[in-house]
């Protein structure tokens, strides 16, 4: 499992493999949103949490469409699936690669991007507290999406579709402890609720991709 | 001791069913090649014994451990080397060496190379070199020898005969004669499932078998 991981952290970083795409994408969201609302620090303040999840959510979209599709197309899929791993292990191996590889480096540039968007001061570590907190459920409840939509040419629309709903409550709490956190709020629920969202995904989703998974090999 | 038995399998594509009746029992150091036109269902088949669809009834014996199955495409990375390939494929089944497989295939002097600057029948000679990393005894194989050249064929039919004497076994669709003249034969024609009616539809090719 191991040897799976490293694989698929090794191709990712090689050329063509999309390691920064998704932080490219961040930086882009978060340097126009000024630009497109004007120079008005107290409006940006206020908006900030929001755009700085919103950003992040769409940039772990974006590489979504590769986790299995590659793997399918060469046949690699077929192996893995015949391969002594359960089919659960090797799903769950390639969320956390996943994650790795757009997640964490999202959370790790945040407070940067914060920034840019005249975070307050005291937001910060609960910004880059609600990132580490929320974003494995984006790349595990992504990867369920693109289980379901492996065997489809150009199945980015549908995978879209079917995994931002599924976003919308990691969205709602994550923005909101970045939101009371810089209002000097307490924080407890909201983040207790998004560590609750990721790690009943953790749990239950990588079963349901893999039955995706088997679902659309035959 | 039989490494795969199958008994009165119906294999079915897309809901329908292709083939019936199909009993197969395969022993240590035997192997069976499928043979049969295109869209007969050797692909389906190889398929359903890897565990990868499920069949429509009857039932299919194999050993605890699973099959090593090599399909269509070799399952390759481009941008990973030719050791890196395989050395992936060797830690998932457990660690084995990889020295031999190398060796054996001919991959010895493009280990160093990515797998997107090799030809398509060092492509192919790689995917069969990961059959021999597996160390499993049930090789499944769809058109194993496609791309290859006639040395390398030759190499194939040469790692076949050593999996067999090893103890192994093996089942393969291929068109080419692969200079193994102790595999069985097993031509899929007469096994083509009848449709209700006794007419495919859109398949042309009906007519000379009902």
């Amino acid at each position: 499992m191991i040897a799976l991981l490293i694989r698929d952290l090794r191709i990712a970083i090689r050329a063509g493999g999309g390691f920064g795409l998704g932080l490219a994408f961040f930086l882009i969201v978060v340097t126009l949103v000024p630009f497109g609302v004007g120079a008005r620090t107290e409006l940006l303040r206020a908006i900030a949490p929001g755009i700085l999840w919103l950003g992040a959510l769409l940039a772990c979209l974006l590489s979504l469409d590769r986790v299995f599709a590659l793997d399918h197309e060469d046949g690699s899929l077929d192996l893995l699936a015949t391969a002594p791993i359960p089919l659960e292990a090797v799903v769950a191996i390639k969320a956390l690669a996943h994650w790795i590889t757009t997640g964490l480096p999202l959370v790790l540039a945040a407070p940067l991007f914060g920034l840019l968007l005249q975070l307050e001061p005291r937001g910060y570590p609960w910004l880059v507290c609600a990132l580490l907190a929320g974003t494995p459920a984006l790349s595990v409840l992504g990867s369920f999406g693109a289980a379901l939509t492996v065997g489809l040419k150009r199945g980015g629309l549908l995978l879209s579709l079917l995994v931002l709903p599924l976003y919308i409550p990691t969205l709602i709490f994550g923005a909101d402890v970045v939101r009371r956190g810089a209002q000097g709020l307490d924080v407890t629920t909201p983040l207790l609720v998004l560590a609750a969202i990721t790690l009943a995904s953790v749990a239950l989703v990588p079963f349901a991709s893999a039955a995706a998974i088997r679902v659309n090999l035959r | 001791m039989s490494l795969l038995h199958i008994h009165d399998l119906c294999v079915a594509r897309g809901g329908m069913a292709i083939l019936q009746n199909l009993c197969v029992t395969l022993d240590r150091g035997q192997a069976i090649v499928l043979r049969g036109p295109n869209g007969i269902g050797k692909t389906t088949l190889l398929r359903t014994i890897a565990g990868l669809q499920p069949g429509h009834g009857g039932t299919i014996k194999l050993p605890a451990e699973g099959v090593a199955y090599a399909g269509h495409a070799d399952g390759l990375k481009p941008s990973l080397s030719v050791l890196e390939n395989l050395q992936f494929w060797a830690s998932v089944y457990g660690g084995r060496s990889i020295e031999a497989a190398l060796d054996q295939m001919n991959l010895a002097d493009l280990q160093h190379r990515t797998a997107q600057t090799l030809s398509a029948g060092q492509k192919r000679r790689l995917g069969l070199a990961r059959l021999m990393v597996t160390g499993r005894a049930l090789w499944v194989m769809d058109e194993p020898t496609v791309s290859l050249d006639t040395r390398s064929v030759a190499l194939f039919a040469q790692i076949v005969r050593q999996h067999l004497a090893a103890g192994g076994a093996a089942v393969m669709a291929t068109h080419i004669d692969l200079g193994l003249p102790e595999a069985h034969v097993l031509d899929l024609t007469d096994l083509r499932a009848r449709a209700r009616g006794g007419f495919t539809p859109g398949d042309p090719l009906a007519g000379d078998y009902f």
